[in-house]
């Protein structure tokens, strides 16, 4: 039961804001969730609603402007030295969206892989290095005599794989996963989510996987949450958020889902979301993470709770 | 008999490259009735976008026709001069492309470049295709239209912009629309009221659509009709139905048990990647990747077996003599799923 499993990170009133001249755009807003050990949890939403603004500040690649991110209880904003901040570093890994754009074109592909064990003195001569890199091209299905490569002699699977085995190379607790099978085909796609998912297992991986892609979110996920302009408006097991959706938001996006099934998506009405009306109507400050059923939260007022009650009974008959 | 508008006949189209002749489209053929939508399925690479390009004449530098025919109207678009297309380009043929952001003019109102096929094409004054222009940016679903005629693309969003690029490409109403992976780059809520206005107009206009796009859901609840590419071919070709519920190719299938439904538990990928094109495979193009090969797969190239009136896929599994084998546990769902429409259908 979630009470009795370890908080990997907790992410606490976290706000990120950015100044932009005299406006100022609120890119996540109050958000607050936590992330437990070995699972994955995924984030869904609309470009722009906030979900990758919020894996790039728990990795403290901006600084929040207010809020706290504990990661195994500490305060990832206020490590002190450079050990605390190399150890957090070394245990919190990225893998990014375009693997094109996130390989250094001009170093090797031994060198990409290897530039965290040089930083963190995880090997201790060249033989060592290139052992590790070989073993790590494996490990994520690529050939092992590929180290001496570029980037740009790899297809797009294999780049986001050499990009895994970056991630994994410093071997992290904890990985943002920003969006990795978006640039790929189908077919691709479906081998890096297994590799991800082996990965998983093998390392006793915990993932923040961000995706707009839904069905692949709701796959490898074991927890969503569902953000809308810098909110986050609910949270639950995948298949609870899935088959139960509370807020009209998330109704609204999983019915815009398109299924491989004629038949289904001739009948498939799709919701329109109404904005104002449980958002963006004034008492957005009211509300708060309630707890509807267990597990599953949605973002209201004291008073819409009793309305999201009945929404969850109504699924019950 | 539906009115037959495009016939495309055994296409084949080279690139030269530094590296030698990328054989991008080898021997394809196809055709595409009045008012129905076609959508061709592939990997990128798989040569769908060169097909469509070539449709518009809109073909790189490099690449080279080498055989085939494209009627259109009983016209073999491969011979007419560039004045010629000038004539069909935008007008009976126009194209609908896959980033909204690199598409448009950035210095050219929006206004205008909605306007300019009418002005190019129709011989409409200013003042009536601006009218025109207006209306379209309606129908198109962009509210506010009066004001944001004189807008310019940066001050709109990627589904805006989607939805302009698609009121150029009809205000001719066109009688053959490309849509190159339209809302690829899209959200999921933005796609489905593109894709909903794209039914909209095609009802209203008559249009014959193909659709490119490597994205089954998109696919199911758009295409009358399914070519699956793979490495310049075709390997099946069925209705929406047959495709979805009956398919016979091994690509297919592993295609459709790659994509997670909302219920699946489990995820099949297609192991490996797609052949490099320098240097074409002998036969069946899939059978590296595929674990239902056999000995001949990998030596003659399989030719389409006919299943149905509408129905064929390129295999030798559909040879008499193949052995009989199981295809994935969610081919065989939707197999079964198929025989119990079929039955539906007799009574």
């Amino acid at each position: 039961m979630p009470e009795e499993r370890k908080k990997i990170l907790e992410v606490k009133h976290l706000k990120q804001y950015f100044k932009n001249g005299r406006t100022v755009t609120k890119g996540v807003d109050d958000v607050s969730f936590d992330i437990y050990e070995g699972e994955v949890f995924g984030l869904v939403g609309e470009s722009g609603s906030g979900k990758t603004t919020t894996g790039r500040s728990i990795l403290q690649l901006y600084k929040p402007t207010s809020g706290e991110v504990l990661f195994e209880g500490k305060d990832v904003a206020k490590l002190h030295g450079r050990d605390e901040q190399l150890a957090f570093r070394r245990d919190a890994q990225m893998i990014f969206q375009d693997p094109y754009a996130s390989l250094n074109p001009r170093m090797t592909v031994e060198d990409i892989i290897a530039e965290g064990l040089d930083i963190h003195h995880l090997v201790k001569d060249k033989a060592e290095r290139r052992k590790r890199v070989e073993d790590l091209l494996e490990t994520v299905g690529l050939n092992r005599n590929h180290a001496s490569r570029f980037p740009h002699e790899f297809s797009g699977g294999q780049r986001q794989r050499i990009g895994i085995a970056r991630a994994l190379a410093v071997e992290p607790k904890f990985i943002v996963a920003d969006e990795p099978i978006s640039a790929l085909d189908v077919s691709i796609q479906a081998q890096v989510v297994n590799l991800m998912i082996d990965l998983k297992k093998q390392h006793d991986l915990t993932y923040l996987f961000i995706a707009h892609d839904l069905s692949m979110v709701k796959f490898i996920s074991d927890r969503i949450g569902v953000m809308h302009y810098g909110k986050l408006l609910e949270v639950g097991s995948a298949d609870e958020v899935y088959e139960h959706p509370l807020h009209d938001y998330t109704k609204s996006l999983i019915s815009a889902v398109p299924q491989p099934d004629p038949e289904i998506e001739r009948s498939r009405k799709r919701i329109d979301y109404e904005y104002g009306k449980f958002e963006g109507d004034g008492k957005d400050d009211q509300r708060s993470m309630h707890e509807i059923r267990p597990g599953h939260f949605v973002k209201c007022t004291d008073d819409e709770v009793a309305y999201y009650e009945k929404v969850a009974q109504s699924y019950e008959k | 008999m539906a009115n037959r508008i495009l016939d495309v006949k055994n296409l084949k189209i080279d690139f030269h490259t530094y590296a030698g002749e990328v054989k991008a489209i080898r021997d394809v053929s196809f055709h595409l009735d009045e008012g129905e939508t076609l959508a061709i399925v592939g990997e990128s690479g798989s040569g769908k976008s060169v097909t469509t390009r070539s449709i518009i004449g809109l073909l790189a530098k490099n690449s080279q026709i080498m055989g085939g025919q494209i009627l259109f109207h009983g016209k073999d678009l491969l011979k007419i001069s560039e004045k010629e297309w000038q004539q069909i380009r935008g007008n009976q043929i126009a194209m609908i492309f896959q980033d909204p952001m690199t598409s448009l003019d950035p210095t050219m109102k929006i206004g205008q470049q909605i306007a300019e096929p009418l002005i190019k094409h129709k011989g409409a004054s200013k003042k009536e295709a601006w009218a025109k222009a207006l209306e379209m940016m309606k129908a198109v679903g962009i509210s506010n239209a009066e004001e944001r005629i004189n807008q310019y693309p940066h001050q709109f969003s990627g589904g805006m912009r989607q939805r302009i690029v698609i009121a150029i490409a009809l205000i001719c109403e066109p009688e053959i629309l490309l849509a190159d992976e339209p809302t690829t780059a899209l959200d999921v809520t933005v796609q489905a009221e593109i894709l909903d206005l794209m039914k909209d107009l095609q009802k209203r206009v008559k249009t014959s659509i193909i659709f490119i796009t490597h994205d089954l859901g998109v696919v199911a609840g758009m295409a009358d009709r399914v070519n699956v590419m793979y490495a310049g071919e075709f390997l099946e070709k069925g209705t929406v139905d047959e495709i979805f519920y009956n398919p016979q190719h091994p690509y297919t299938w592993g295609l459709i048990n790659s994509m997670p439904t909302l219920t699946s538990e489990k995820l099949e990928s297609i192991p490996g990647t797609p052949p490099d094109l320098l240097d074409p495979p002998k036969g069946d193009p899939f059978a590296p990747r595929n674990k239902y090969a056999m000995k001949i797969d990998a030596q003659m190239k399989p030719p389409f077996f006919k299943v149905s009136e509408t129905h064929q896929a390129a295999t030798w599994l559909l040879h008499p003599d193949a052995p009989k084998v199981t295809p994935p546990d969610e081919i065989v769902r939707r197999w079964e799923h198929y025989k119990e429409l079929q039955a539906a259908d007799k009574d």
